[in-house]
C-alpha cells in the first residue's frame, strides 16, 4: 500500500468516524448520568430525516441542522419522560424509540416527498460543504506532513471539526466543572447527590437532553454532509457502533474519540477490500471487516481487553421516597 | 401504591396500553393526510375477512409465537434477550444445512431434523452472550445486540462465499429438495376445504402452539421453571435458596435462543424453501413486542402474536392498496413496545387513580 492510498483511507476514516463520535459522546452524557440509551440509533435517524427535509425546503444546511436537533430532542424528551419521570425500563424505551424512528422517518418523508421514503437530493448551501483550512494549498507539496495536512486534516465539513471540539469540551465539562462532577456522581450514586440537595431528575433530564442535541448533530451530519439527503435506514446501525465504542472506551471522552476513529477506520477499510487484500496477502471477506467493531466490543465486555465497568446506577430509575 | 384487582392487571392494563398505541397510530395516519378508518378497513379486509388473508396472518403469527416465547422465557429469568433476530437467522442456517445435506425420506423426519438443527444453532448463538453474562457479568442486552450484527455479517458471508450455488448471482442457497417440503394449510386434508388457494401458513403453526404449551408447562409446572422464575424475581433470594445462577442463566438463554431459532422451520423451511439473506426479517425484534404485550405468558404471547400477524398482513395490504407506506407497522410496533413495555407504570398509575375514584364513590354511597 502506498502513501497516497493510506491518506485516502485515513481521509474517509475521519469522515466515517464523525457520526460515530458525535453519537458516542451523546451516549456518554446520558449513560454517565445513569440512563442507559440504546436509542441513539433512532435519534440519529430522526435527526437525519428532519435535517434532510428542512435543508431541502430552506436551502440552508444550518437551519437543517437545527431541525435535526429539534427532532432528536423530541425523541430524547420521550426517553426522559419514560425512563426518568415514569421510571420505565430504559432499555425497552430505547428499543421502542428505535422502531418508532425507523417507521416514522419513512412515513413522514414519503408523505412529504413521495420518493419512496427518501428526501430529495441536496445541493450547494443545503449541505455542509468541505472547508479548506488555511495554508492547505501552500503546504500541499511538502512531502509526508504537507500532503497529510492537505489530504486528511483539511477539506472536511465544519461538523467534523466540531465533533473533535466537542470531545475536548466534554472532557473539560466532565472533569473540570461542577456540573460534570455532579453528572458523574448521579450515575454512580444518585442517593448521595440527592442528599447533597441536587435534583437527580433535573440532572438526568439535562444529560438526556444533551444526548438529544448531539445525536441531532450526528444525524444532521449524516444527511447534509456525509451524504446529500436522507435515505431510508441511512444510519445503518451506526448508533449501535457508537454504543459499542462507548463501552470500548469505558465511558471516557478521549478514549471514545480513539475508539470511534478505530471503528471509523474499520468502516473505511470495509469500503476498500482491495487494499486490505494487498496488505494481508489473502482475501478477507468484507462481512468480516463489517463485524470487527462488534467482535471487539464483545471481547472488551468479556473483560479480555481490560474491564468495562458501566456507571453503577445505570439502568435503574431513582426512587426518592423509601 | 394501591394494588389493582387481578383481572385489571391481566386484561385491562394491556388493553389500555393497546388502545393508547392505537389512538396514537390513528393520529399518525391523520398527520400524514390519510384516513385511519379506511386504513383499518383495508387491514381487516386483507387479513381476517377471507381464508387467503388468514393464511398469511397465521403464517406471520407462527414466527411471532416462536420469537415471543423466546423473549418470554428469558424475561422470566430476568434477562432481556434482544438477540432473537440473530438467533433466528442462525436457526435458518441450521435448517438450511439440515435440509440441503441430509437426504430425508419423508417430510415428517425432515421437519424433526430441521427443527433440531434450527434450535441447536439458535441456542448456540445465544450461548456465548449467556456465558459472558453468567461468568463475566457482561450485560446481556449489549452482547445480544452485538451478536445480532455479527450474525448478520456471518450470514452474508455464508450465503455469498460458502452456500451460494456456483453460477448463481443472488446471495441465497439452492432450493431445498422436494422431500423436505412441508404441507401448507391448502395441502392438509380438512383444512384444504377452507384454504383453497396457496397460502404460506403451514404445519409448523401447530408446532408453535405445542411449544406455547410446553413453555407454559416448563415455567409453571416444573422445578426448573420455578427456579427460573425465582431467579428472575430476585437473584439474591434465589442464590440464598441454593439456585445456581450460572446454571439458570445458561439454561434460560439456551431455551430462549432455541425457541428463536425454531422460527426458521416456519419461514425458511415452510415458506421460502431455501435460505435467503436477512431471513428473519425483523420477526426476532417483534418477539419483544409480542412478549411485552402478552404479559410474558404463553396464552398472552399467542394472542399477541395473532394480533401482530394481523398487523403485518394488514400493513402489507396497506402498502398495496393505499398511500400509507408499509412502514406504518414499524411505527405501531414501536408504540406497542413503548406503551406495554416502558410506560407500563404510567398506565398502571392511571388505572389505580380510576379505581380509587370509583372505590371512594362506592364508600360514600354506602
Amino acid at each position: 500500500m502506498d502513501y497516497a492510498t493510506l491518506l485516502q483511507i485515513l481521509d474517509s476514516t475521519l469522515r466515517l468516524a464523525t457520526p460515530l463520535l458525535l453519537a458516542c459522546i451523546a451516549g456518554l452524557y446520558s449513560e454517565r448520568s445513569g440512563v442507559f440509551d440504546i436509542g441513539l440509533e433512532g435519534k440519529m435517524l430522526v435527526a437525519a430525516m428532519c435535517a434532510g427535509a428542512v435543508a431541502f425546503y430552506t436551502g440552508s444546511a444550518w437551519i437543517g441542522a437545527l431541525a435535526g436537533i429539534a427532532g432528536s430532542l423530541l425523541f430524547a424528551a420521550i426517553h426522559g419522560v419514560t425512563s426518568i419521570t415514569f421510571r420505565g425500563n430504559q432499555l425497552i424505551a430505547g428499543v421502542a424509540l428505535n422502531f418508532l424512528a425507523s417507521g416514522m422517518t419513512v412515513l413522514v418523508a414519503q408523505s412529504f416527498f413521495g420518493q419512496g421514503g427518501r428526501t430529495p437530493p441536496l445541493e450547494g448551501a443545503a449541505r455542509f460543504n468541505p472547508i479548506h483550512l488555511p495554508f492547505a494549498e501552500a503546504v500541499k507539496d511538502v512531502p509526508i506532513i504537507g500532503t497529510f495536512y492537505h489530504e486528511v486534516i483539511s477539506g472536511h465539513s465544519i461538523l467534523v471539526y466540531a465533533a473533535f471540539g466537542i470531545v475536548a469540551l466534554t472532557w473539560w465539562v466532565l472533569y473540570r466543572t461542577r456540573y460534570g462532577l455532579r453528572l458523574r456522581a448521579v450515575g454512580e450514586n444518585p442517593a448521595a447527590v440527592d442528599t447533597a440537595g441536587v435534583s437527580v431528575k433535573g440532572l438526568r433530564f439535562s444529560a438526556v437532553m444533551i444526548t438529544g442535541i448531539l445525536c441531532g448533530l450526528a444525524g444532521a451530519y449524516m444527511a447534509t454532509a456525509l451524504q446529500a439527503g436522507f435515505g431510508k435506514e441511512m444510519t445503518a446501525g451506526r448508533g449501535y457502533i457508537a454504543l459499542a465504542a462507548l463501552i470500548f472506551a469505558k465511558w471516557r471522552p478521549v478514549a471514545a474519540m480513539y475508539a470511534c476513529l478505530l471503528f471509523g477506520f474499520f468502516q473505511a477499510l470495509a469500503l476498500r477490500p482491495d487494499v486490505v487484500e494487498a496488505v494481508v496477502q489473502f482475501k478477507v471477506p468484507v462481512p468480516f471487516l463489517d463485524a470487527l467493531p462488534y467482535v471487539l466490543t464483545v471481547l472488551v465486555l468479556a473483560g479480555f481487553v481490560g474491564k468495562a465497568i458501566p456507571p453503577r446506577a445505570g439502568g435503574e430509575p431513582y426512587v426518592k421516597e423509601r | 401504591m394501591d394494588r389493582l384487582p387481578r383481572w385489571a392487571d391481566v386484561a385491562l392494563v394491556p388493553l389500555v396500553s393497546l388502545t393508547l398505541a392505537a389512538i396514537l397510530s390513528a393520529l399518525v395516519i391523520i398527520a400524514i393526510g390519510q384516513d385511519p378508518w379506511e386504513a383499518i378497513t383495508v387491514m381487516v379486509q386483507g387479513s381476517v375477512m377471507n381464508a387467503y388473508g388468514w393464511g398469511y396472518t397465521l403464517y406471520y403469527a407462527t414466527s411471532f409465537i416462536f420469537t415471543g416465547l423466546a423473549v418470554t422465557v428469558a424475561f422470566h429469568a430476568g434477562l432481556f434477550n434482544i438477540g432473537g433476530e440473530g438467533q433466528a437467522q442462525l436457526g435458518g442456517l441450521g435448517v438450511a444445512l439440515a435440509c440441503l445435506f441430509i437426504p430425508w425420506p419423508h417430510w415428517t423426519l425432515a421437519l424433526i431434523g430441521a427443527a433440531c438443527g434450527a434450535a441447536l444453532f439458535g441456542a448456540a448463538w445465544a450461548a456465548i452472550p449467556a456465558y459472558l453474562q453468567a461468568k463475566r457479568g457482561s450485560h446481556i442486552v449489549i452482547t445480544t445486540i452485538m451478536f445480532n450484527y455479527i450474525a448478520a455479517s456471518l450470514m452474508i458471508f455464508m450465503l455469498v462465499d460458502v452456500l451460494r450455488p456456483p453460477g448463481k448471482m443472488d446471495p441465497a442457497t439452492d432450493n431445498f429438495p422436494a422431500g423436505t417440503h412441508l404441507p401448507s394449510f391448502n395441502e392438509i386434508p380438512g383444512l384444504n376445504l377452507i384454504f383453497t388457494s396457496g397460502v404460506p401458513a403451514n404445519v409448523t403453526f401447530f408446532i408453535a402452539l405445542i411449544m406455547a404449551v410446553v413453555v407454559w408447562a416448563l415455567l409453571w409446572r416444573t422445578r426448573l421453571g420455578y427456579q427460573i422464575r425465582a431467579f428472575g424475581k430476585s437473584e439474591p433470594a434465589a442464590r440464598y435458596a441454593g439456585i445456581n445462577p450460572v446454571r439458570i442463566i445458561m439454561i434460560a438463554m439456551l431455551i430462549s435462543g432455541g425457541l428463536a431459532g425454531l422460527m426458521a422451520i416456519n419461514n425458511v423451511m415452510g415458506e421460502a424453501e431455501r435460505l435467503l439473506g436477512n431471513s428473519a426479517s425483523g420477526a426476532g425484534f417483534i418477539g419483544i413486542a409480542v412478549a411485552l404485550m402478552g404479559r410474558n405468558h404463553p396464552v398472552g404471547v399467542v394472542l399477541a402474536a395473532l394480533l401482530f400477524g394481523f398487523l403485518f398482513q394488514g400493513g402489507a395490504e396497506l402498502g398495496l392498496w393505499t398511500k400509507i407506506p408499509i412502514e406504518l407497522r414499524t411505527v405501531v410496533q414501536g408504540l406497542v413496545i413503548l406503551f406495554t413495555g416502558a410506560l407500563d407504570m404510567m398506565v398502571r398509575m392511571l388505572l389505580v387513580r380510576v379505581f380509587a375514584f370509583f372505590r371512594s364513590n362506592r364508600m360514600e354511597a354506602a
